[in-house]
């Protein structure tokens, strides 16, 4: 077990660092940062000044090395937008992210999962119809085109909820949530249902395979024989034998709901990594560009990690293969 | 019994009355948060908006750009020398008092090697106090346009400054967060109350500044939230989250005019829009004219002129915000005039003679560099380009990039047809020259290089007399429409949109003066 994690381990760093490196020799053709950061009446001179400061003009190794270097020592460098030192600002800002991911991963889990059982055994009822096909608005429209027609149904025109923002937070600390206050509940719903309308969708529609698969198998036939109920079966048995796969698919999907909640962000101004992401590309700020892609790669190798030891454990087979 | 009563209903009538007194809170918003509240660190729109109101500089301007007194009361020249009589009485928000000493380090911090405002101050050589409320400053040279350049120059407090180790601007190669990116001790009409970048900055209004009586507005509290996406920043007007955006997209402001309770205001925007042709190269990079440059032929950059129809730009692209123009700086700026910015016309049949004449009867091609996020429309302007230079033979490829890309193909003097846009913060032709026509100007990509304009550009540095400068100014203009080093588009539009109960007086410089601002 040991030494499957330590080569689990390893593998992840070399991905991380090949991850890193592409990304980083990216950041050469997103454009000048200097431009932004003086006014237009700079002068070439000061210009090539702030090139130096930040060390533009040394070849690409050489920056990728010092980078490197500065963030294994703990430091991910300044801003140059917001002149804030990196991880305070991703450290700040993670907690608003976290939140909207919690509460849309609640919303898909819990209404894919009804849904998809329900559709599951009732095929043809005209309610399944209905779901199915207007799920299908979940997959096939983009985010944005949701969250704007969201944003004019509930904010502009039924002037029930907020159209954008994070208010009525409460601090802990240096974690400030919303879901301790109406007004917090009343800014993220929004937000929640647009980034978990397509996780929705696919779990709704994997419970609904698997159910559908399962509902044909012997044991279930055998618990009908026994003479259970209904929802016993359906829920105790059926759905049970189910949640392998989508509890895999899950696990992946909240990683990737981190990473890319950018453009749900960006369009309800929600105050989180992604949004803070989205402007660094704009301004080529380069440390937080850095940065979040190196937060990003760690997520994932550590979300891969635990899937691959839960995996594991779960299942005896792998160990022994590649044990 | 009675005295109670009387008691009872006074307070009664207080808890009643508190909601008439209720503040008036001014919700803004805009597409990008200011960049730090250093107010020397970064030059840029939206930074300079917030930072004026928290700071103040000796000069400022009203909302028709007019100069105004603002922490000097007055100011005369004399040759290099110019005396600014200090306001009296001035405090900075935690209580120090403004005075020549504040001004003499402000300067000097503008000055230092990691301010964005250096160019402004460039020309002064020395600050002195005469007395506690008088400075005198040298300039390298006269320079009639001083106070023109620092009315974003905002004065700090130099014990503040100090105490807090914020003696210089941000500079980039430190480690650490300055001080003063998040904490402010102006002089302005708004105290900063609390700041979470790009989520909301609050301002309440100084109960203690000069001003305070005299000017119209009456807004006590400003709530600034940005928002970066346009679609979302018109819902939150129209909802009614916020009484005002700066920078509503063109295509919306129809359907904010027709909402109940909601209007626009426009005004002509100090930045106009235009393309440069590189004259100065031997060969054209991406053309497939070897061994010449067509563009150094002014016969070329006229036809390129008539062939571009700048009113059907503005019909078609604009929806009709633009000001159609022959010039590349707008009207306001010393140097405009109607005579100069009269259309260079649009005639098709003179162009296609002027580039036979000019040994390209069948055209050539020429790639077009073009911004796709930094001016309205700006993508599609050049699209539109394309397609009017086809008709004279000449095949444009367009390359339409964000600006982080575009910017420095100028810089760097790689590029051979571009889109730029100018603004004139101080209003002078100046700028203009010296940035744009003068030879050596750091955004000339153009290689424009002409003796006279030259001369010029350094002579309405120091010219003092007004009509010989505005003389001047006037015949390198004349040289510069009759040369074509540029191909000018038109003059940007600016829309504000707000809430009707709000009576903001929009400004061409782009900046909200919230002591204009009435809440009715």
């Amino acid at each position: 077990m040991l030494a499957f994690i330590a080569r689990r381990l390893a593998q992840s760093i070399l991905v991380m660092a090949v991850v890193s490196a592409v990304a980083f020799s990216l950041f050469n053709f997103v454009g000048d940062p200097v431009n932004n950061m003086v006014g237009q009446d700079a002068t070439r001179e000061r210009r090539a000044e702030i090139r130096l400061q930040l060390g533009l003009d040394d070849p690409i190794p050489v920056q990728y090395v010092r980078f490197i270097g500065n963030m294994l020592q703990g430091d991910f460098g300044v801003s140059y937008r917001i002149k804030q030192p990196v991880d305070q600002l991703i450290l700040e800002r993670l907690p608003a992210t976290l939140e909207l991911v919690f509460v849309s991963a609640i919303i898909s889990l819990v209404v894919g999962i009804v849904a998809g059982v329900y559709t599951g055994i009732h095929r043809n009822s005209w309610i399944s119809r209905s779901i199915l096909s207007s799920s299908l608005i979940g997959v096939s429209l983009p985010t944005f085109i949701i969250g704007i027609a969201l944003i004019y149904i509930f904010a502009v025109h039924l002037r029930w909820l907020p159209s954008s923002g994070r208010a009525g937070t409460i601090d802990f600390g240096w974690w400030k949530t919303s879901l301790l206050s109406l007004e917090g509940w009343r800014s993220i719903v929004l937000p929640a249902i647009t980034l978990s309308l397509f996780q929705l969708t696919m779990i709704l529609r994997l419970v609904r395979a698997e159910m559908m698969e399962v509902m044909q198998t012997d044991f279930i036939k055998f618990a009908r024989a026994r003479g259970l109920s209904e929802r016993a079966i359906n829920y105790g048995h059926a759905l049970r034998n189910t949640l392998v796969p989508v509890i895999t698919i899950i696990g992946l999907n909240i990683g990737g709901l981190i990473a890319f909640s950018v453009i749900t962000e960006t369009v309800f101004q929600w105050p989180g990594t992604g949004l803070m992401f989205i402007q660094a590309v704009d301004f080529v700020d380069v440390p937080i560009m850095s940065a979040y892609l190196v937060f990003v790669a760690i997520l994932f190798v550590v979300i891969n990690l635990v899937v691959d030891l839960l995996y594991a454990a779960v299942d005896p087979r792998i160990r022994i293969g590649n044990g | 019994m009675k005295k109670l009563t009387i008691t009872a209903i006074a307070c009664a009538a207080t808890i009643i009355a508190t909601p008439v007194m209720a503040e008036n809170v001014l919700r803004w918003t805009s597409q990008g948060d200011a960049l730090t509240l250093d107010p020397h660190a970064q030059n840029e729109g939206p930074t300079i908006g917030m930072n004026g109101q928290i700071y103040e500089s000796l000069v400022t301007r009203d909302a028709s750009l007019a100069l105004q007194p603002e922490l000097a009361e007055s100011w005369t020249a004399d040759g290099d020398t110019w005396v600014f009589n200090l306001r009296k009485g001035v405090k900075f928000h935690d209580g120090a008092d403004f005075n020549a000493e504040d001004v003499i380090f402000s300067i000097e911090r503008a000055k230092a090697p990691t301010s964005d405002f250096k160019e402004q101050v460039a020309s002064i050589v020395s600050v002195t106090a005469k007395d506690d409320h008088t400075i005198e400053i040298k300039t390298d040279g006269p320079n009639p346009i001083l106070p023109n350049q620092i009315t974003s120059l905002f004065m700090v407090d130099k014990g503040w400054a100090e105490a807090n180790n914020v003696v210089l601007p941000q500079n980039y190669a430190e480690k650490e967060e300055s001080y003063a990116v998040r904490n402010t001790n102006g002089t302005g009409p708004f105290v900063l109350t609390s700041r979470a970048p790009d989520e909301l900055t609050t301002l309440e209004a100084n109960a203690d500044w000069w001003g305070k009586g005299l000017f119209p507005g009456n807004i006590d509290k400003i709530e600034y939230r940005p928002i970066s996406n346009a679609a979302t920043r018109v819902a939150a007007l129209l909802s009614g989250e916020v009484d005002f955006v700066l920078d509503p997209p063109l295509q919306d402001l129809a359907r904010i005019d027709s909402t109940d309770g909601l209007k626009t205001t426009t005004t002509p925007q100090v930045r106009s829009i235009f393309f440069g042709m590189d004259q100065g190269i031997e060969e054209l990079r991406t053309s497939d004219v070897k061994g010449k440059n067509p563009f150094k032929d002014v016969r070329v950059r006229e036809a390129f002129n008539l062939a571009i129809d700048k009113q059907a730009i503005q019909r078609v692209v604009m929806e009709g915000l633009s000001f159609p123009t022959a010039m590349i700086t707008s009207p306001g700026v010393l140097g405009n005039t109607p005579d100069l910015d009269a259309s260079y016309g649009h005639d098709l049949e003179k162009a296609k003679g002027l580039m036979a004449e000019a040994g390209y009867p069948d055209g050539f091609t020429i790639q077009l560099d073009c911004p796709n996020n930094r001016y309205n429309n700006d993508e599609k302007i050049c699209q539109a380009s394309v397609a009017m230079l086809a008709r004279i033979g000449v095949t444009v490829k367009l390359d339409a990039i964000p600006k982080a890309q575009h910017f420095p193909k100028i810089q760097k003097r790689t590029s051979d047809f571009y889109m730029l846009g100018w603004g004139v913060p101080t209003l002078d032709s100046h700028y203009v020259f010296s940035y744009l026509l003068d030879a050596e100007g750091s955004w000339n990509a153009t290689g424009y290089n002409n003796a006279r304009v030259n001369e010029i550009t350094s002579a309405i540095a120091t010219e003092t007399d007004i009509e010989k400068r505005t003389m001047l100014i006037d015949e390198a203009w004349n040289i510069v429409r009759d040369e074509k080093p540029y191909l000018p588009i038109h003059h940007q539009v600016l829309a504000w949109g707000m809430a009707d109960n709000f009576d903001i007086p929009i400004a061409a410089d782009d900046f909200p003066r919230p002591r204009f601002m009435v809440k009715n």
